[in-house]
């Protein structure tokens, strides 16, 4: 069968085109931007029916917050997700980029796409990149073979697993799993264990904060997007205002200039046309 | 003449042993007109620790404290010590966990045993307390730091501290503290937020078996992710009553669900 892949097929062999070109730049004096990395808490864990991909929402660059409600939870086929730390435009873009060869492929085959067909494909592209894309993902789904979950490091070596943990929050999040995770466990467990684990990165990691996104995917393309399951750190809200009342100092004179642009030949002046001086009746203040 | 052949068959600025398996020494002698070796010289200061433990676990409950640690002394990522005793009893009050260089540890054990020593010869009543005891190590790691030799440890003191209970952390640096929980190391960064949950959970400080039972999940925490641990540990509790070290325990793992895995 006639197949448009072989145009989306990448070249064999690896493609640093652009690291000539960086180190011209750099050599001319140009300082390349900061990343904006997602320092990270994200989990997953397999479950009866299922996945359940968890992730917080703080996203840092350097020591500062750059995004507080970012979206680290990212589609891949409607049965596919993953779930990204590492430099936040290289997960967003590898993620896009193997989403859309898969729903290409998706049409090529019919069929519901495999995990192992998504994971083999951000594998083979990172591992031509040899590390230098920063992406580190949990991917998980469900397909005919059952539930899923791969871990998939920026080198390109991937896991098989039944829960995991990245990004600086791995520990954290993995002190929860590990204490409480078992096999075959209902949705509502999953849910509230993937709940817990992100909880403990955002509260004691400095690299994650804010709330806990979820994904829970179960058989048949049943995917729940759960966008702010759980919003950890809500903001206070003011409950007062220290403005002063108009009055509390008292106006003892108002002048009022009425300013125009002088003509253009001048060059821009500002000429005053006139003037009102008004005394204010000073207010007792006692 | 510098550089070339020199007395006795020198050869630029490596001398060769006089005798066969004699002592290399260019670390002894500097010879004349001859540039010293950089870092020669017996005399050298702490840049590395050699044989290391690695995470300990402390945490406050009502009425005392728990210190816990494994058993194992690596040497780099060799196992090559899995029987030492890494939690102390200082005395019927106070105990010390640490993890570090072990050669460091063993000396400070010596001298802390040998003050305690003192202080039972002295026989007034008195004896070393929890806080004391973290001071002097205080003053002790700090002046080490300063001269940039430092004693590589991170040590818990853990005791009863007139009637309460004392937790407090002292490392290579001298960074000092006193909290309600500390764990250090890589089991440490694992331990920390299921303590915290469990009092959070509890609303306060939680009794003798509860803490003994988080101390026991963080110790098998520890030991399922660092690659420098054991699953045999120590525990020591301490309360009014003295000091009870149990161990070595074991940890238990169960591994079932691994046969579910296939591929990567």
């Amino acid at each position: 069968m006639e197949t448009l892949m072989p145009k989306e097929l990448p070249m064999p062999g690896f493609n640093f085109e652009n690291c000539k070109r960086n180190a011209m730049l750099a050599g001319n004096g140009y300082k390349p931007p900061k990343m904006t990395k997602t320092g990270t808490t994200i989990c997953a864990v397999v479950f009866k029916d299922g996945v359940v991909l968890g992730a917080d929402t703080r996203s840092t660059g350097g020591d500062i917050v750059a995004n507080k409600n970012c979206e680290k939870l990212h589609y891949m086929a409607p049965n596919i997700y993953c779930a990204g730390a590492g430099t936040a435009a290289d997960c967003d873009k590898t993620t896009a980029m193997i989403s859309s060869q898969l729903e290409l492929h998706r049409l090529n085959t019919g069929r519901q796409v495999r995990v192992v067909a998504a994971q083999r494909m951000v594998k083979q592209m990172l591992f031509r990149y040899q590390g230098h894309i920063g992406t580190y993902l949990i991917m998980g789904g469900v397909d005919v073979t059952g539930p899923n979950l791969y871990e998939i490091a920026a080198h390109g070596s991937t896991s098989k697993v039944p829960f995991c943990t990245m990004g600086s929050g791995t520990l954290a999040a993995m002190s929860v799993l590990e204490s409480h995770w078992k096999p075959e466990m209902e949705e509502e467990d999953a849910k509230q264990l993937v709940r817990e684990a992100i909880r403990a990165g955002i509260f004691n990691d400095m690299g994650s904060g804010s709330n806990v996104d979820l994904v829970v995917i179960k058989a048949n393309d049943n995917v729940q997007y759960l966008r702010g399951f759980d919003e950890a750190n809500v903001k206070g809200v003011r409950r007062d205002k220290y403005s002063y009342k108009k009055g509390t100092t008292a106006v003892l004179t108002e002048k009022v200039r009425k300013i125009q642009l002088g003509s253009k030949g001048e060059g821009c002046q500002f000429v005053v046309e006139s003037e009102e001086v008004r005394h204010v009746e000073a207010m007792d203040t006692f | 003449m510098e550089g070339m052949m020199g007395p006795m068959g020198t050869i630029g600025n490596k001398c060769p042993p006089l005798w066969s398996n004699g002592p290399d020494f260019q670390s002894i002698y500097s010879f004349p007109n001859r540039k010293s070796v950089a870092g020669s010289g017996p005399r050298k200061v702490t840049q590395s620790p050699v044989t290391t433990g690695t995470s300990t676990f402390a945490m406050k409950f009502d009425g005392g404290v728990i210190l816990a640690a494994d058993t194992l002394g690596s040497y780099g990522s060799m196992a090559m010590f899995t029987d030492l005793q890494r939690v102390m009893k200082v005395n019927d009050q106070t105990c010390v966990v640490a993890g570090g260089d072990i050669a460091d540890f063993q000396f400070l054990q010596s001298v802390i045993e040998q003050k305690q020593i003192d202080e039972d010869c002295r026989d007034d009543g008195l004896s070393l307390k929890p806080a004391a005891l973290h001071s002097w190590l205080t003053r002790v790691m700090y002046n080490r730091r300063s001269k940039f030799d430092p004693l590589w440890n991170i040590y818990l003191v853990g005791g009863m501290q007139d009637g309460e209970p004392f937790l407090g952390y002292v490392n290579l640096q001298g960074t000092a503290f006193t909290e309600t929980l500390i764990a250090s190391g890589l089991g440490g960064e694992m331990a920390v937020p299921v303590m915290r949950k469990a009092m959070e959970v509890k609303g306060g400080l939680l009794n003798e078996q509860e803490a003994r039972e988080t101390i026991t999940k963080c110790v098998r925490l520890g030991y399922l992710r660092d690659c420098r641990a054991w699953p045999k540990y120590h525990i020591a509790t301490i309360t009014k009553d003295g000091v009870k070290i149990d161990g070595p325990l074991m940890i238990d793992s169960d591994w079932e669900y691994a046969k579910g895995i296939e591929g990567y």
